[in-house]
């Protein structure tokens, strides 16, 4: 029987196969899932943040993008995964109140997301796929058998992407 | 004035915090019980120092379907308020506040929503009012923002103001609830750090 591992938010978690990952009611925070397709050690991280390096207080690695990510790799290599392998999939991000100011706060789905890319662009890690933006939460399931990230809304079908 | 470490708060802090969600929370379940002219209850408000993985257990679990309304504060004090229903709850109300039949679940049409959110201003103005006369601290709240969705979705938001300044988020929260627990939900107070401060030291701590 294969257990579904829980990832909270600000923290990440690595399973091996058959295994899965899951983060519950995504908001504006990002959840990224690191996936080795030969091994399938797989990896999830819950970002509430882009940048650590914004941040007097960060010690919480997995709250940030940029350090979320590496933390998250070097846990996954630790279980078997080769970096040059990696893949990912991304989720979440989204706006979840209508704001009308251009307060910066309120942008915050869209900045995690933008950091997310870049620092996954920098690693060389390609993304296969994507849910992200618009204004409703999400909650994500990945399946290191599979390679699937399930994508379950309220209101909305289940997306398997 | 000494700035407030979150970590190091004492029990004289939390009592003063959670004097401070009686007294807003009490004024804004009044308000709410006058607007649906029912009784309404309100148990003791909660003060808690909670990791960002406990924030959303405290409605009921990160995917339970809820109605947040949010304002966001400022002047001296800055910040957010949000209001959380229960879908039910929400339904609850509204059929109540427009006349309509009250087991009446279906989707909320755009008439239900607008007075979702003026029943948000209102017990939040009334929350609001009291905490600034409380603390003679002036407080400006936006308009009212809403969402329907999971909470852990919805307490991301305030969870991520958090995020920026430390590991906790610090809640003042009341919860309420009518006779019959048909309208079930919670105000929660969410100051920013430097917030905390000035509450406190208006009220000589």
């Amino acid at each position: 029987m294969s257990e579904m591992i829980k990832v909270g938010m600000a923290d990440l978690n690595v399973c091996e196969c058959p295994n899965a990952l899951t983060t519950l009611g995504l908001g504006s925070c990002v959840g990224i899932a690191l996936y080795d397709p030969t091994t399938k050690v797989s990896g999830m991280v819950h970002v509430m943040l882009p940048d650590s390096t914004k941040i007097k207080k960060n010690e919480n690695i997995a709250k940030f993008a940029d350090t979320g990510i590496d933390a998250l790799i070097n846990k996954m290599v630790a279980l078997g995964a080769k970096r040059n392998r990696l893949v990912s999939k991304i989720a979440g991000g989204a706006q979840m109140f209508a704001f009308s100011s251009n307060n910066d706060m309120l942008r915050i789905g869209e900045r995690n997301i933008e950091a997310s890319k870049l620092k996954l662009k920098e690693l060389g890690i390609r993304i296969l796929a994507e849910d992200t933006g618009l204004n409703y939460g999400r909650t994500i399931e990945f399946y290191s058998e599979t390679g699937q990230l399930l994508i379950k809304s309220v209101g909305k079908e289940v997306k398997i992407i | 004035m000494s700035s407030i470490n979150l970590d190091q708060l004492d029990n004289m802090h939390f009592d003063v915090l959670r004097e401070i969600g009686n007294i807003g929370a009490g004024n804004a379940t009044t308000a709410l019980s006058q607007l649906i002219n029912t009784k309404i209850d309100m148990n003791v408000p909660k003060v808690e120092l909670l990791e960002f993985k406990d924030i959303s257990e405290i409605v009921g679990g990160a995917e339970s379907l809820v109605v947040g309304i949010l304002l966001t504060l400022e002047g001296d004090i800055d910040g957010m308020m949000m209001f959380m229903l229960e879908q039910s709850s929400a339904h609850h109300l509204v059929n109540v506040l427009l006349g309509k039949e009250l087991d009446n679940f279906e989707d909320f049409t755009e008439m239900d929503l607008s007075a979702l959110n003026e029943i948000g201003n209102i017990i939040a103005g009334a929350y609001l009012s009291s905490l600034s006369s409380l603390t003679n601290l002036r407080i400006t709240a936006s308009i009212p923002y809403m969402s329907i969705d999971m909470a852990g979705a919805i307490l991301s938001v305030p969870a991520i103001e958090f995020g920026k300044i430390g590991d906790k988020a610090l809640l003042i929260q009341s919860q309420f609830g009518e006779d019959e627990t048909e309208v079930n939900g919670y105000f929660i107070l969410i100051p920013s750090l430097e917030s905390y401060n000035k509450i406190l030291s208006s009220i000589g701590m």
